[in-house]
């Protein structure tokens, strides 16, 4: 287990004061200067050597993210973009950082700025989280009125920071939709190339990181890479926070080191699956894009919490929002949920996206019943494929990866359903087994 | 994507207060100068709170006035985002988390509390002091099943304890926020199971340091 003095997150869940001396006690804006003074390639190169991957979802080493924006400015000015659009179902990381220990995010911002040479910061807070913004922008203000940032502050790196917010889409939490949103359109996501380190916010090169990520940072450059990277393991470096949501004995955020087991990270935070290890049925690991990972001694018994170890068991660490099912819930019905949130969350800009949510949260809808035929199953699994790869962004892939994981592994189950259904003639209406009874819109 | 369209019954006109004007034009100078459509959503947020938590057209035309966009962009934005309310709420609306994690532990229970104390989905309640729905994951899955009630979560919910704070809010009594079990925000149930060092806490703030 991870000790409590290799915690990134020493406030993490609200028992200390997140204002400016609060967080000082604690350690942070301890001589950022010195921090800064070493130039942005040190920052860099110090970040790419702690091998720390973005905590937002898609793994990507940050320091690399950070080495591609220009170092020669073509007149156009740099800018850092800090995605706190946290929706993933499952996942609720971020909120705590914002809450309850906002100036590691803003010192984090600070550095990684100083890194990227961008002197402006926009912070995209979701919608609904209005008491965390508010937090957050109280935190900001402090940090300008101790001249830790703004113009001429004591750092010796102008740097500005506007806290921004959206209104309810989970696709702004896609970089280029955030993007389009952070710009005043409807947030849909932009084709790339070019790519936001090229042609970002305004048209200006753009990186786009996510708030743990960045709040992370602080704590890299002040203990070094060496220390971050012996925690975890080789490729999956560091501290991560985890939210286990679900039929655990007591939910709850926490954080621990990559790589820890499945087993153990429940069973020693989260008071054990309901009912016993025995009573689990499936668990979803990254958050509600990614595959679930059944029960069983080869798969979730051990399974490891860090990008390779979920790739191993074909699902994916993610933002690491780990969502336990155990064997009381309806699987299919709960994924077919799971598929209601993508088809009302899409953006409708692609084709296969917008039809194909829909499309398939009807099917599974079905398939929760009974009322469908086995061949719909395969074809199912057909419409997945022909979603996944076919989309401007990432998000058919992760509407369509969850479908996949439930025909994956509980096949069985759902051909038992429409057995079931069949051989019960007096449930079967009159229109027939698999026609829904009134047609609906695509919408 | 859901369907959003904008209500029938609108009001004729809309204009922001002094106050809200004033805080209007502060917001667009935050953003550069020519880029003030950045603050399209900030502005339709506000015209939102002040029409009493829903957006009218004609809230929507001033915003795109204010801006220089043209009404069919701020259109777009309002009917993209789902948090602009298209029709009038209920002065305490509540937006109940029914995805997958929040469904795990119960929230179909607290939508059956829902339509027995408000009524059906997306209807104001006669006295006007409620409505409520179903919206996707609000981002406080450790605590589900969870309602937003106007800006404030309230977590760890269970069909008695939304009835319990439907009922003070309808008698105007006051309602705590947060977690509605014995419960620290995120921690687990029972007490830390990390960050119990105490020593972590030790390191007095130097006076004057600010």
């Amino acid at each position: 287990m991870l000790a409590d003095k290799d915690r990134i997150f020493k406030n993490l869940y609200g028992r200390h004061d997140w204002g400016l001396d609060g967080a000082r006690a604690r350690g942070a804006w301890d001589d950022t200067k010195a921090i800064l003074d070493k130039g942005r390639d040190a920052i860099v190169n110090e970040v790419k050597a702690s091998g720390q991957r973005g905590r937002g979802g898609a793994g990507f080493p940050t320091g690399l993210k950070w080495s591609f924006m220009p170092k020669q400015s073509d007149g156009r000015p740099s800018c850092l973009v800090i995605n706190a659009d946290e929706s993933e179902p499952g996942t609720c990381k971020d909120r705590d950082v914002m809450r309850n220990d906002p100036h590691l995010l803003i010192e984090g911002s600070l550095i990684a700025g100083c890194a990227m040479g961008a002197h402006t910061c926009y912070i995209y807070v979701r919608g609904e989280f209005v008491r965390e913004r508010e937090v957050l922008e109280t935190a900001v203000q402090q940090a300008y009125d101790a001249k830790l940032i703004g113009k001429n502050n004591i750092n010796g790196f102008d740097f500005d920071i506007i806290v921004h917010h959206g209104a309810g889409a989970y696709i702004c939490g896609e970089e280029t939709a955030l993007l389009e949103s952070l710009e005043g359109k409807k947030g849909m996501p932009r084709l790339k190339p070019p790519f936001p380190a090229n042609m970002g916010l305004y048209g200006c090169p753009t990186t786009v990181n996510n708030v743990e990520t960045i709040a992370q940072v602080p704590d890299i450059m002040r203990r070094g890479a060496a220390w971050f990277s012996s925690i975890g393991r080789q490729n999956n470096t560091g501290t991560k926070l985890f939210c286990i949501s679900g039929h655990v004995e007591r939910p709850c955020n926490v954080e621990e080191q990559m790589g820890i087991p499945l087993r153990e990270l429940i069973e020693r935070h989260a008071g054990g699956v309901r009912g016993g290890w025995n009573n689990l049925l499936a668990v979803i690991p990254g958050g509600s894009s990614m595959p679930l990972v059944p029960a069983g001694p080869d798969q979730a018994d051990t399974l490891l919490m860090d990008f390779d170890g979920c790739r191993d068991k074909k699902s994916a660490l993610g933002t690491a929002g780990v969502i336990v099912i155990d064997k009381s819930a309806d699987v299919v019905k709960a994924m077919a949920r799971i598929s209601y949130f993508y088809k009302h969350e899409s953006c409708g800009q692609c084709t296969p996206c917008r039809e194909g949510m829909g499309w398939m949260w009807r099917v599974l809808n079905r398939m929760a019943e009974g009322r469908a035929l086995k061949r719909e199953i395969d074809m199912l699994w057909e419409v997945t494929t022909q979603i996944e790869g076919h989309t401007i962004c990432a998000f058919g892939d992760g509407a369509a990866w969850p479908v996949q994981g439930l025909l994956r592994h509980f096949r069985p189950e759902i051909e038992r359903r429409i057995d079931e259904y069949t051989a019960n003639p007096d449930v079967v209406d009159a229109v027939g087994v698999f026609d829904p009874p009134v047609p609906e819109a695509a919408e | 994507m859901s369907v959003r369209r904008l209500a029938d019954k609108q009001p004729p006109s809309f204009a922001f207060t002094p106050q809200n004007l004033e805080w209007a034009r502060a917001r667009i100078a935050k953003y550069p100068p020519g880029r003030q459509a950045s603050a399209v959503i900030p502005l339709l947020w506000r015209a939102q709170e002040q029409s009493g938590g829903w957006l009218p057209q004609k809230a929507i035309e001033t915003v795109a006035e204010m801006l220089g966009m043209a009404k069919i962009r701020v259109l777009e934005v309002a009917t993209f985002y789902t948090m602009f309310n298209l029709a009038p709420v209920g002065r305490f609306y509540v937006q109940l988390c029914g995805t997958t994690p929040c469904m795990l532990r119960g929230s179909e229970d607290l939508k059956k509390v829902c339509r027995r104390l408000i009524g059906e989905q997306d209807c104001v309640s006669t006295d006007g002091m409620f409505s409520w729905t179903e919206v996707e994951c609000l981002g406080a899955c450790v605590n589900a099943p969870m309602v937003q009630i106007n800006y404030d979560y309230f977590e760890d919910l269970t069909a008695e304890s939304l009835t319990r704070i439907l009922n003070d809010l309808s008698l105007g009594k006051a309602v705590k926020p947060g977690p509605q079990i014995d419960r620290h925000n995120s921690a687990p149930v029972g007490g830390e199971t990390t960050l119990t060092d105490a020593s972590l806490y030790a390191r007095a703030t130097e006076p004057g340091r600010n």
